[in-house]
């Protein structure tokens, strides 16, 4: 490992549970299977860990955290240690008095994701009747004095609300508006040609985000994220390998992302076996895909390597089966034909029903 | 915009964090953080809503024994930085 690196951000995934089945979840399609999660102590130990290697930043999450019932003992940990504490939660199941025990426990920011701006669309995504809900839990976040960021995640069939979702954020009151293009890995990968929008659709939705960016500035951020499916050059996934975040699965596996384990070939350690620190400095997983040694062409010499770190890996696995490939999304890949296919299928319409992140499925795989 | 009479005051969702490992503090967000210097983060510390930027210069020339000309165009251009990632939030 080089000299110097440490990690900012610490992902804990506090469980893979969840009552919303979203069609682009990017948790693992055989979540249902894993069913040994972290205890209380556990997770305390991997706070305490994760600040001493210099972690400054912790974001709960999941599958859906508030269904710990020891989230507010964790929110306190958190911030005992000091660690700017993000919740990202659907708001369900939750109550107002819970919500102020996470305040009361030192909670920095709540983010809570819409699917759409209608309930009948919203809930169509989500697998499950939530919408104004949601609506609800935003509202006692503001209520209760503390930050919101209001997430969406966009795709074909909401990104044409992009205005209404804004003029939503607004009326919510939120600090912060994600507006975050799906990710195609997991159970998007799976729902691709239902999810991929058009090139036209993205740019439109890119110019009502931009424009409303501009006029809310110190009001709301608003922040678009575009997928790489249509950029010239693959985002610079993790903001590289190993070198900024910590992820820590449900059941305490250590992983530089939340999809890493996906990969074949890499090995990661578990918590329970090992410290932190010795995960992040001397894991095999880690260091598969630090620094530059691994790149192949067109990457290794490349003026772009040190920003984009060759792109994600796991999505060079799961299109290329290659997860030391060049990130097919990048214009000079020899793989970025597959790209084109995709957008193709996209621009051709008629997609397929949604797959639903389920039981059912993972258990028939 | 910022002129001497606005009252800066850090956007709710951001704090400032001490951090041992470059011995800077650091101004913490979601998603984000940035890690300021020395008169970043005594500026910083004063953009509560209470004081003006007149106020703010005015103490930090005090404080340091610096022009207060040459302290107004740091206090500017780090209200600027703030103000361009939507960190300081407008009075209520």
């Amino acid at each position: 490992m080089k000299e110097g690196i440490r990690p900012y951000t610490l992902v804990a995934e506090l469980t893979y549970r969840c009552p919303l089945r979203c069609s682009y979840c990017s948790n693992p399609i055989d979540w249902a299977k894993r069913k040994n999660e972290l205890d209380t102590d556990g997770w305390k130990r991997v706070f305490r860990e994760a600040e001493d290697l210099g972690v400054v930043g912790l974001n709960l999450t999941g599958g859906e955290p508030i269904l710990r019932k020891d989230l507010e003992q964790l929110i306190g940990e958190a911030r005992r240690l000091d660690l700017y504490t993000n919740l990202i939660t659907s708001g369900i199941p939750l109550s107002r008095e819970r919500l102020a025990k996470f305040r009361a426990a030192g909670l920095d920011n709540v983010q809570v994701s819409v699917q759409d701006v209608s309930a009948k669309e919203s809930d169509r995504i989500a697998g499950l009747e939530s919408f104004e809900k949601k609506l609800e839990v935003c509202a006692w976040v503001k209520e209760l004095g503390m930050p919101l960021t209001l997430n969406v995640v966009l795709h074909r069939d909401n990104l044409g609300h992009v205005a209404e979702i804004v003029a939503l954020a607004e009326r919510l009151k939120a600090d912060r508006l994600e507006l975050a293009n799906t990710q195609y890995l997991g159970w998007a990968l799976v729902n691709r040609r239902a999810l991929l929008p058009t090139r036209e659709q993205l740019e439109a939705a890119r110019k009502v985000a931009a424009a409303a960016r501009k006029r809310l500035l110190g009001k709301m951020e608003v922040l678009f994220v575009t997928p790489d499916y249509y950029t010239d050059y693959p985002k610079s996934c993790m903001d590289g390998w190993g070198r900024r975040f910590i992820v820590v699965s449900p059941e305490g596996l250590v992983l530089p992302c939340h999809a890493a384990h996906t990969l074949p070939g890499l090995k990661f350690e578990n918590v329970r076996e090992h410290s932190l620190a010795a995960i992040w400095t001397e894991s095999t997983g880690f260091n598969a895909f630090r620094g530059e040694a691994w790149m192949p062409e067109p990457c290794r010499s490349c003026d772009k390597r040190a920003v984009d770190f060759g792109g994600c890996r796991c999505q060079a696995y799961h299109l290329t089966g290659n997860a030391a490939a060049t990130d097919p999304t990048c214009t000079l890949a020899p793989s970025h034909a597959l790209i084109e296919t995709a957008r193709g299928e996209a621009l051709a319409g008629e997609a397929p029903p949604l797959r639903y992140r389920s039981v059912r499925i993972a258990a028939a795989r | 915009m910022i002129s001497a009479e606005t009252r800066p005051r850090i956007a709710s969702k951001a704090r400032l964090r001490y951090d041992r490992k470059t011995e800077r503090t650091m101004l913490l967000y979601p998603e984000k953080g940035l890690v300021l210097n020395p008169t970043a983060t005594e500026i910083a510390k004063l953009c509560t809503g209470e004081h003006t930027v007149a106020a703010i210069v005015a103490q930090l020339a005090a404080r340091y024994g610096k022009e207060a000309s040459a302290i107004e165009r740091e206090v500017m251009s780090f209200l600027g930085a703030l103000a361009d990632r939507g960190l300081l939030q407008e009075a209520e």
